[in-house]
């Protein structure tokens, strides 16, 4: 009888520490519990100012009552941030067909900013089409104001062996109250975002 | 008692209590080490999850024998067949091997002190207290466990398109993975060797 309930309580003791530990068994991975944590409880975007690729400055308060799609990027990617970019352009693109009411911004944010500088971006802008109000492509200067961004939307960011970075891959959508209420896979279709973006 | 029994006796006293000293005192050299270049170990995957985390476990198993008499008969009493231990040792590498888990000890100092303080108690000193009391069935039970695990927790790290853990390179993830399944076929290799060629009156038991 004795061993029974020991055993029990272990059992129910250990499941509830892994139920607990992967939010009821659906994150297994940091990146999926972020995800979840800001579909659960929204999180307000910190005060930031950033500089776009016209070098103006900015921040996110100024997207004022606008749904925005954030991603984070650097210029020199070879392989991820490409590939958002020309998911971007697809959702720039698309935004013609929606009423004006129901569009949202577009809003790529450079994590490198020693070398992503105004004109970098400039130039990186015009390959994807952004065009500087509807889908801006930004630098944040201030190092430790980046790093506090990055931490608080938990991007990690680290050195690969080529110079470069490796990265979290996904679109941050900013609510009309400036939290990032949901983040998506970067390949999920341009009607999945309209859905998103009309429930905000 | 005569003279010489009383001299054999305490000579075995203090054979074993030398080989308690030592052990205890390799477990905490090896804790001391694992601390001192756990930012070292832990830059890249493999250094984290295959040689910092099976080390913490092997500090537990090698303190296990200093533990006090009174406390072991204590511990051996609710332990029964070794069941209770073998079952926190198994939520126990449940909970470390998920990518998060590792994730956060990186991110936050107060998961890092948890694996330092749970992979040797709640993984080291109960798998070292509990092994000797299993029965066979429940041994290869275990075993077969361990095996399909690391196999599945291998083939995961390499096949995954994306990063499990937010803080390593896909590349150090692939190369854990193929290494996983590496050591998954060299235990199950071994273990076939030894049932069914080697020593074929083997008991499970005796594994």
């Amino acid at each position: 009888m004795r061993l029974t309930v020991l055993i029990f309580t272990i059992l129910v003791a250990g499941s509830s520490v892994l139920w607990l530990e992967t939010n009821g068994f659906q994150a297994f991975t940091s990146e999926r519990a972020r995800r979840l944590a800001v579909t659960a409880t929204p999180k307000p975007l910190p005060i930031v100012t950033l500089q776009d690729h016209n070098g103006r400055e900015f921040g996110f308060a100024d997207y004022n009552d606008r749904v925005v799609l954030v991603d984070f990027i650097y210029t020199r990617c070879p392989t991820m941030c490409p590939i958002m970019g020309a998911r971007f352009r697809q959702l720039h693109r698309s935004m013609e067909n929606i009423s004006p009411d129901k569009r949202y911004s577009l809003l790529s944010i450079s994590f490198d900013p020693e070398h992503d500088t105004v004109a970098v971006l400039s130039s990186y802008a015009d390959t994807f089409g952004a065009d500087g109000s509807s889908w801006r492509m930004a630098r944040v200067s201030d190092q430790a104001k980046l790093d506090f961004l990055l931490k608080e939307l938990g991007v990690v960011i680290i050195p690969d062996e080529f110079g470069g970075y490796q990265h979290n891959a996904a679109i941050h959508v900013v609510d009309r109250g400036g939290r990032v209420a949901h983040i998506l896979d970067y390949d999920v279709s341009s009607e999945q975002i309209q859905q998103v973006v009309q429930q905000l | 008692m005569r003279p010489t029994s009383y001299t054999v006796s305490f000579l075995v006293v203090l054979k074993n209590t030398l080989k308690r000293i030592q052990s205890t005192t390799l477990a905490c050299l090896l804790f001391l080490v694992l601390l001192l270049t756990s930012k070292q170990l832990e830059m890249t995957m493999m250094g984290h999850v295959l040689i910092q985390l099976p080390l913490l476990v092997v500090c537990g198993w090698l303190v296990t024998p200093s533990l006090p008499s009174r406390l072991e008969s204590a511990i051996e009493k609710d332990n029964e067949y070794g069941i209770p231990g073998i079952l926190i040792v198994i939520f126990t590498v449940l909970f470390w091997m998920l990518p998060r888990s590792l994730d956060a000890a990186l991110a936050s100092p107060f998961m890092e002190f948890t694996k330092f303080v749970t992979l040797p108690t709640l993984i080291g000193i109960p798998l070292a207290l509990s092994w000797p009391l299993l029965t066979p069935v429940a041994k290869g039970f275990v075993i077969g466990n361990l095996l399909s695990m690391l196999a599945v927790l291998g083939w995961l790290y390499t096949q995954a398109p994306i990063r499990l853990c937010n803080y390593y390179l896909i590349n150090q993830q692939q190369q854990v993975g193929n290494l996983l399944l590496a050591i998954t076929a060299g235990i199950a290799l071994y273990f076939t060797l030894k049932c069914f060629f080697f020593d074929k009156n083997l008991e499970v038991g005796a594994l």
